[in-house]
Formats: structure tokens, C-alpha cells, sequence
């Protein structure tokens, strides 16, 4: 049957497309090999500390995905920052969240010759190849909110540090329980690499002699699901009825914790806290459910990026360990390890000031 | 490849070459507009006539001109893949793992292909075996392909594929043209001729045009479209490779959303969604066509809500066009002849 032979040569021409591109490289490579081979470029500019900070600098944000409430707080500081910079702000990126959909965004910024390049990466490897052309072509580039791999970005705004959180729930435990009683923490998955490495900064801290009367009784996990943090904050209170507190490093499980309190007759009696974001902590902070809980501010974290880009642009740093540079109204900041610079400790929202964010 | 030279086989497999004329020049029409949005672009785009973006024009547009090719088989013989994106993740996600257990890429490669050649078999298998419809079959492999790869990588990534595999993946010849461009082309020009030099092409055309008829003039119709689905997956596959060696990530998720990118480029190219007609530069200028106009207003900072806007409504205008005229013209010749022959195949669709 004549019909076969070209089928089959459809079929041979994949595997001769494939062929092709191994005989681009031959020899067999397996992943230990490779590693030996990826090696990164280095940083070899100088920075000059006294470089007045450039004005109509380009400055690029690029977030996870456009149209999502938190994404659009932080872009609002960097456009806050690059107006007081008098730069030009702009806004891309794309509608889904997907691993490689920033990938053209970031080349069409190549094109239009931006100065820095702002990005939260999707994926810290498959934004790399852009990226690193982006600098080589001498654009700054500034991850902030998540990190690309630090070989293919100048700066890394990290909102906090692990250290810096888990002392803050310690804190937060020992504040509410008066000092002296049980708490205990509503936490999101059992493998959830935040929570867990948070909670155990929080029990090193809490092995503090200021802690010798605070007793954290137990670790319980709501899967980051409503109904499920709901049912395990009603579990702890049956369970532990000398309970003072209850310390939620989740935005949905001190959610859901503050509804079952709100809505019992332990308002009052037990103090919730934790991470939350105000929009959902509103009316759990203005009934009196929640006295305090902590963020950081998302709308701080692109107005910084916006000044370590432009600090990159005008030369006042490069991104090598210690280099310091002024963040406007943040005031100064110093850059750390691996080009690594944080923000600073969360941001306690209580009912004096819960009204004057919105996210 | 002129319009001149694809009538024949198409001719042979449509009883009306009236309607045929046409869409030959429809496709005609979209690949002048592509290279006319070309050298417009060029022209008044800032940023856009560079070699880097010609570059990322073709990188951008490699995973929809693969999987489009055999698409453009598949919907010709009237049926449909929604599949092949999932076929890209989940053969991108085992190129990961098999990367992360030891496997030599050399040894990945092709087993990510033939991994891919299975999926497409059974999507076939169920097709043409079961003869259940394609389009609930391709969506629920679409969906089943999509939830192995989360089995497979779950919501990890595997990154540290050798750099000369994605350096290639992403550089130049000869000053300004992309490595990837060469195999683009040798399976363009193969796929091409396959369907419109050779018997195999023709019963592609035959199938898709009446498929009835195509069975008792002998034509092996089930085999045809079976073996199409394999030649699918296999090379969604070869796009997953790509896929993965541009962005040098596998992820359960690459890929997402692309088979309607892919599906609207070949519709666009005048290829008809019942199957039975449409050529191959045609398509290809569909390809070329979304990607270019993609590209540029992303360069004059048009939003992406205005992009999906754009591609939805050239989309709707590639399907809407073709059918008015030959609405128009079916219409026409009825009056003029006052005839009682039946009306044209095509207008089932007005």
C-alpha cells in the first residue's frame, strides 16, 4: 500500500529532527556531568559609592501574573519609587502564572532597552537565558517577592528572612499568652517548607529564659484548607482548654482561626495571631477576635526594588556583599549574602493603623 | 510552495473546485499578509527588524509550528487533538525525571520521543479503534496527560540540563539565523510534501472530505488517522525537548494552554475545521502571522487582554470569511442557474 511509505517518513523525520540535535553536541552527558560544566559569569564591576542616582532611569516590573490583588500592591510601590526617582515606570507581564510565560515578556524588555528589569520569577531557572542576556546587554536586573537562581540576577529583595519570622511568632506567642501559658500553632501543611523552617526558628527562640513560662503544647496542620484549619482550631481549644493562644503562620489559618473564635465564646479568652493579610483580618481586628498579627507590607517590597534597580543603574552598587545604598522613605539598606537584600521585620497591623492598608 | 502546485491533491479529493480556488486562495491571502506584517512591522516597530528578536520571534513560535504540523493532518482528515500541550508537559516532565534518575540525555532524547509516539497511539487507539469522537477523546487525555505529569514532577522543577543542549537550543548561525530554525524547516518541508506530493496526502484529504466515500474507494481511513495521531504525539514530544532545552526547565506545567494557540494558527491558515481542505503554507502563515503581530504590539506595549483580543478576532475572521463567500457565491449560482444542485459542502458551516 502506497499510503505507508510517507508515513513512515513523517515518522523517520521526527526521529532524523531529533538526531540532529544531538549530533549538535554528542558524546553522552548525564546530569553529574553537566553540573561540571554549568559554570555562572561573575561580577567583576566596581561600584562607586557617591554616584548621584540616575533620573529617567527605565524601570520594568515584571510579576508572577498581572491582575492579582497582592501582585498589584507591590507593583504600586515601584511605580511610587519610580516616580520619585522621576524614571519611567512600566508595567508587564502575563495573565497565567506559568513557568515559562515570562520568558517573552523579558525578551520584548531586552528590546525595548530597559535599565532594570524587575521580575518576580515564575520558575528561578526558566527566566536564567533571559535574563542573563538582559545584563549582558547591561540591564539591571532585580528579582523581588521570588527569587530567580542568583546567577542570573544583580539583587534579590527578600521580604523576609526565615530568622526574622520565626523570631516574630515567638514574639507574638510570648506577647499574648501574657508571658506565662499555653499556645499553640495552627500551621499550614505537615512538608510545608515556610511554616516548618519558621517554626523551628520559633522554638529555638522560645528556649529564651523570657520563654521559661510559655509552653507551645502542640503543632496542628490545616492544609492551608479553610474548613480543615477550622475544624483543627476547634480540636486545639477542646483539647487544650488552658489554651491563651493560637499563632498561625498562614494567611489562611488565622482566617479560619479567627472565624471560629469570633463566632464562640472564646472571644476573648484566646488571643489569635500570626500572618495574615489585613482585607481578611479586617472585621476579626475591628470585633476584637484579633488584637495584632503580621506581614510584611507587599507595596515596600516593589518600591525597594525600584531603588536597588536604580542604585544598580546609576553604579552606586553592583550587588556584591555589603555595599549599602539609601531606599527613599525606607531609608538605608545593606546588601547581603548572595546579593541579598532584606526588607526588614514584618509589619505589626492592629486596630490602630489596620484602615490604612488595603490588600 | 504556491497555491498553484497544492490545488491538484485537494481537487481530487473535493467534488467542487469552485470552492477549492478559493480557499487556495485563502491561504495564498494569509501567507501574503504574514510577510507583509513582516517587513511592516520591520519597518515601523521600533526594536523589531533585530537579529536577537528574530531570534526570540522563532523560539517563540518553534512548540506551535511543530505541533501544527501534524495538527494540520489531523484536523484535515476532520478530526481533532486537543492533547498535544499535555503531550508536551507530560514528556517534558519525564525528560526531567529520567534527567534526575541518571539517564544520559543522549538516551532521554529519543525515549521522551517514543514516549510521545505512545501517548499520540492512544489517542488513536481510541479513535480509530473505539471510533469514539476525538475532541472529548483529545480533552480527556488532554487533562489525563496533564495530571501524570504532576505525578510525574509534581510541582518541582528540573533545571540543570547540560548548557550546550540549551545553548544550542537558543543560538545563531551564521550571524542572525536560530539553530531551531533548521529542523523547523526540514519538517515543514517533509510535512508539506507528505500532504501535497504523495498518495498518503491525498487519502488525508480523501478521509477528511467524505469519509464514507473514502473507505469504499479503498482508502485504509482508521490506519491513516491512527498513524497521524502517533506522528502527534511524537512530535509534541520533539516539542517538549525543545520546550525544555529553551527554557531549561522541565515542569509538569510547560506548555499549558498551547494547543489553542496551535489550533487557532491552523485554523487561521485556511484550513477547515470539517475537515477536507487546507494546505500546509498556509498554515505556516498562520503561524508566522499570529506570532509577528504577537510580537510587535507586545513591543509597542499593547496589553495582553488586547493580544488575546486580537487573535480571538482574526480567529473568528479566518472561519467567518471563507464561509460567507462561499455562502455568497453558492447563493449566486443557485439564482443564476435556478438549478436544484445541491449546495456546496462548506455551507453547513454559515
Amino acid at each position: 500500500m502506497s499510503s505507508r511509505i510517507p508515513g513512515r517518513v513523517l515518522a523517520a523525520a521526527t526521529a532524523g529532527a531529533m538526531a540532529m540535535s544531538l549530533a549538535a553536541c554528542g558524546g553522552g552527558t548525564t546530569q553529574s556531568d553537566a553540573a561540571s560544566e554549568n559554570a555562572s559569569a561573575s561580577n567583576t564591576a566596581e561600584a562607586d559609592p557617591n554616584a548621584a542616582l540616575k533620573s529617567g532611569l527605565k524601570i520594568a516590573f515584571l510579576p508572577k501574573q498581572l491582575n492579582n490583588p497582592y501582585t498589584d500592591v507591590e507593583v504600586g510601590g515601584g511605580e511610587e519609587a519610580v516616580k520619585a526617582l522621576k524614571g519611567e515606570y512600566k508595567l508587564v507581564g502575563p495573565n497565567d502564572a506559568s513557568a515559562s510565560s515570562q520568558v517573552s515578556y523579558i525578551n520584548t524588555l531586552i528590546q525595548q532597552q530597559q535599565d532594570v528589569i524587575a521580575v518576580a520569577a515564575n520558575d528561578p531557572n526558566a527566566v536564567c537565558p533571559s535574563l542573563n542576556q538582559a545584563r549582558n546587554q547591561g540591564i539591571k536586573v532585580i528579582a523581588f517577592d521570588s527569587d530567580a537562581s542568583k546567577d542570573c540576577r544583580d539583587i534579590f529583595i527578600n521580604q523576609a528572612t526565615t530568622q526574622g519570622i520565626g523570631e516574630k511568632l515567638a514574639q507574638q506567642a510570648l506577647k499574648f499568652s501574657g508571658g506565662n501559658g499555653e499556645v499553640a500553632v495552627l500551621s499550614a501543611t505537615p512538608n510545608a517548607t515556610n511554616q516548618n523552617s519558621w517554626i523551628k526558628v520559633m522554638k529555638e527562640e522560645m528556649k529564651k529564659p523570657e520563654y521559661a513560662k510559655v509552653k507551645l503544647v502542640k503543632v496542628a496542620y490545616g492544609n492551608d484548607d479553610d474548613q480543615k484549619s477550622f475544624q483543627e482550631t476547634q480540636g486545639l481549644l477542646q483539647s487544650y482548654p488552658k489554651l491563651k493562644a493560637i499563632v498561625s503562620p498562614t494567611t489562611v489559618g488565622i482566617a479560619a482561626a479567627a472565624r471560629y473564635i469570633s463566632s464562640s465564646n472564646y472571644k476573648g479568652k484566646v488571643a489569635i495571631t500570626g500572618l495574615g493579610l489585613p482585607n481578611q483580618m479586617r472585621e476579626y481586628v475591628k470585633d476584637g477576635t484579633v488584637k495584632e498579627f503580621a506581614l510584611w507590607k507587599p507595596a515596600d517590597i516593589g518600591y525597594l526594588a525600584a531603588y536597588a534597580g536604580a542604585a544598580l543603574a546609576s553604579g552606586q552598587i553592583t550587588g556584591k556583599e555589603g555595599e549599602k545604598f539609601t531606599a527613599g522613605r525606607l531609608g538605608d539598606y545593606t546588601v547581603g549574602k548572595d546579593g541579598e537584600v532584606v526588607l526588614g521585620p514584618p509589619t505589626d497591623f492592629n486596630t490602630g493603623n489596620i484602615d490604612d492598608f488595603d490588600f | 510552495m504556491s497555491a498553484s502546485t497544492v490545488t491538484p491533491p485537494a481537487q481530487a479529493a473535493s467534488t467542487r473546485s469552485g470552492s477549492l480556488s478559493r480557499l487556495a486562495s485563502w491561504d495564498t491571502a494569509v501567507v501574503a499578509v504574514a510577510v507583509l506584517a513582516l517587513l511592516v512591522a520591520s519597518g515601523v516597530v521600533e526594536n523589531f527588524g533585530t537579529s536577537t528578536n528574530f531570534t526570540f520571534l522563532v523560539l517563540d513560535l518553534l512548540p506551535i509550528a511543530l505541533v501544527a504540523l501534524p495538527m494540520t493532518f489531523i484536523i484535515i482528515t476532520g478530526e481533532i487533538d486537543l492533547s498535544v500541550a499535555s503531550m508536551l508537559g507530560l514528556t517534558s516532565a519525564v525528560m526531567g525525571d529520567l534527567w534526575n534518575r541518571g539517564l544520559t540525555i543522549e538516551m532521554i532524547v529519543p525515549l521522551t520521543i517514543a514516549l510521545g509516539a505512545v501517548l499520540g497511539a492512544v489517542n488513536g487507539f481510541f479513535v480509530t479503534v473505539l471510533r469514539l469522537p476525538s475532541l472529548p477523546v483529545t480533552i480527556g487525555t488532554l487533562a489525563l496527560y496533564r495530571g501524570l505529569a504532576f505525578v510525574v514532577l509534581g510541582d518541582s522543577a528540573v533545571a540543570d540540563f547540560p548548557i550546550r543542549y540549551t545553548e544550542w537550543t537558543r543560538g545563531t548561525f551564521a550571524g542572525a539565523v536560530p539553530n531551531v530554525l533548521v529542523p523547523l524547516a526540514l519538517l515543514a518541508l517533509l510535512f508539506g510534501l507528505v500532504l501535497h506530493a504523495t498518495v498518503f496526502g491525498r487519502s488525508v484529504y480523501a478521509s477528511g472530505a467524505n469519509e464514507q466515500a473514502a473507505r469504499f474507494s479503498g482508502i485504509r481511513v482508521d490506519r491513516v488517522k491512527l498513524g497521524l495521531y502517533v506522528v502527534s504525539g511524537a512530535v509534541s514530544g520533539l516539542a517538549g525537548v525543545f520546550w525544555t532545552f529553551n527554557y531549561s526547565s522541565a515542569r509538569a506545567d510547560n506548555g499549558v494552554g498551547l494547543e489553542l494557540a496551535v489550533v487557532a494558527a491552523v485554523l487561521l491558515g485556511g484550513v477547515s475545521i470539517f475537515g477536507g481542505k487546507g494546505t500546509l503554507p498556509g498554515v505556516l502563515g498562520g503561524v508566522l502571522l499570529l506570532a509577528v503581530l504577537q510580537n510587535a504590539l507586545r513591543l509597542e506595549d499593547v496589553s495582553n487582554e488586547a493580544l488575546n483580543i486580537v487573535t480571538g478576532v482574526l480567529l473568528i475572521i479566518s472561519v467567518l470569511l471563507p464561509n460567507l463567500i462561499s455562502g455568497t457565491r453558492a447563493s449566486l449560482q443557485r439564482r443564476r442557474r435556478r438549478s436544484i444542485h445541491p449546495a456546496a459542502p462548506s455551507r453547513k458551516a454559515v
